[in-house]
């Protein structure tokens, strides 16, 4: 059987690109997935969203995002109860003169591009969200339309979308090699041995794609870094927004089913390239720092009973962002992974840039400063804010 | 008797009845692990020990395979087994 793409990897970024291809006409696509759609680290993630980032590229991406993720619901034909879009806002804590004073110089940006981000003295924290601790706060800043959604149904959704519109989502099919000829394309081989072949695959296989990429003879520098988070019992709507501190590492938000969802960075991050070293396993050590800054920071939450814990795989690369476009070694190879812990949040943009850059379409946001060439060419990109 | 699926509760966790399980099956979700994020059984408190089998068996049926055949992702253990609060995992100098 053959296609015009296939697509490896089911998570966000590939089932938003299909979609996005599909509704620009791409012509025959073909999504392959190992297990089932958002099983990866899309469906492991903490859900939130945020345009509160520090450099302008972030920005002005990330301000794409949250716009398509306040139309989602009418563009895929679901409603916003389905997706769990809630937009309580970000809550970013500074805990020391100098991280404020950072904090302040990325909300200028934040200005430039129309996000309304608010600088708010720890007595203004007080007042407005009186369940927050404010000891040892020297600020915070807080923009109103960062928030949350759901990544196992955002996924689904944009899955069912794209069927459709005619793509062809096959899942528990693991793809296991990248077959290539004269440094060019033909299509992917599966672990039952079958073939399919088109002259473009996009790898959208998180840290996972690594692997797949070494069967090309192109090697990428994305890693798997473990982190860890839990889930506790819902309560009635106490908490608006994700309450989050880039120096210590915590993020915590109550999602619109009303569990709390909450994670810490790990303490000594190991680099997983080969998926056979991925470990998944839950951590005790994990649980009691995160209870320790979770009741420091929100007290009440003593009393709250955790359900469940689960570890994720952050895909990580040198400097923090997506490596996205096509790889100029093998044509026809594209490449959508490496989101850094932020690969949910930017998926919709991601994969509605990258669909037009797929096609020949000019982008709206350039995504080419992303491409892997830049690791050749020393052309890292930085990003400031960071959590995890 | 036959009993109204709208009336079946097979996730009594997050009050999951038998028609939206075989609604989502109907839809195309038809693995465990897809039906569990999407409709959130075996995401309550007790973990699926309830709801997993009776899921299960609603999808043999769909799929006329043997419960063992169906496609299924490998168990994680996810701790706490029973729900606890924060305050039982505080670090000792915390208490």
């Amino acid at each position: 059987m053959s296609y015009d793409i296939i697509i490896v990897g089911g998570g966000i970024q590939g089932v938003a690109t299909a979609y996005e291809l599909a509704k620009r006409k791409a012509g025959k696509i073909l999504l392959l997935e190992k297990t089932f759609l958002s099983a990866g680290s899309t469906g492991s993630c903490a859900a939130g969203i945020r345009a509160q980032f520090g450099s302008e590229f972030n920005v002005s991406l990330m301000a794409r995002s949250l716009q398509i993720f306040e139309h989602l619901a009418e563009e895929l034909d679901v409603t916003n109860d389905f997706l769990e879009l809630w937009q309580g806002g970000y809550l970013v804590l500074a805990y020391s003169q100098a991280e404020f004073d950072g904090l302040k110089e990325r909300v200028k940006v934040q200005h430039r591009f129309g996000i309304a981000t608010e600088v708010l003295s720890p007595e203004e924290v007080a007042y407005r969200f009186p369940r927050v601790n404010i000891e040892g706060i020297y600020g915070a800043t807080y923009h109103k339309r960062d928030g949350h959604a759901d990544p196992l149904h955002t996924t689904f959704a944009y899955g069912e979308a794209a069927r459709r519109l005619g793509v062809e989502i096959r899942q528990w099919s693991p793809v296991t090699r990248i077959l290539v000829e004269d440094d060019a394309i033909q299509g992917v081989e599966l672990a039952d041995g079958t073939k399919e072949y088109a002259p473009t695959v996009l790898l959208s296989a998180g840290a996972w794609s690594t692997a797949l990429a070494r069967t090309a003879g192109v090697d990428l520098p994305i890693w798997g870094e473990k982190h860890e988070i839990l889930i506790t019992e819902p309560w009635e709507r106490v908490l608006d927004p994700m309450v989050i501190s880039f120096s210590r590492g915590f993020y915590i938000q109550q999602r619109p089913h009303g569990s709390f969802i909450m994670g810490l960075p790990p303490v000594n991050p190991v680099k997983w390239y080969d998926p056979e070293e991925f470990d998944f396993g839950p951590n005790s050590d994990f649980l009691s720092r995160m209870s320790n800054e979770a009741t420091h920071v929100l007290p009440f939450l003593a009393q709250v009973n955790v359900v469940r814990q689960w570890a994720g795989l952050y895909e990580m690369t040198p400097d923090h962002h997506h490596i996205i476009g096509p790889v100029d070694e093998v044509r026809g190879l594209w490449v959508a992974a490496g989101g850094s812990g932020h690969g949910f949040m930017f998926g919709p943009v991601m994969a509605e840039q990258l669909s037009k850059w797929m096609i020949g379409e000019p982008m709206d946001i350039d995504l080419t400063p992303l491409a892997f060439r830049r690791f050749k060419e020393g052309k890292l990109v930085v990003e400031p804010a960071v959590v995890g | 008797m036959v009993m109204d699926p709208k009336k079946v509760i097979i996730c009594r966790c997050e009050d999951v009845t038998l028609e939206e399980v075989r609604e989502a099956i109907k839809n195309g979700y038809t693995s465990w692990d897809e039906i569990k994020r999407l409709l959130r059984v075996g995401m309550g408190p007790c973990g699926g020990k309830t709801c997993k089998m009776l899921v299960l068996r609603e999808l043999a049926a769909f799929h006329k395979k043997p419960i063992e055949k169906l496609p299924i992702r490998p168990t994680a253990v996810r701790p706490p087994l029973r729900s606890t609060p924060f305050r039982a995992f505080l670090k000792e100098e915390e208490l």
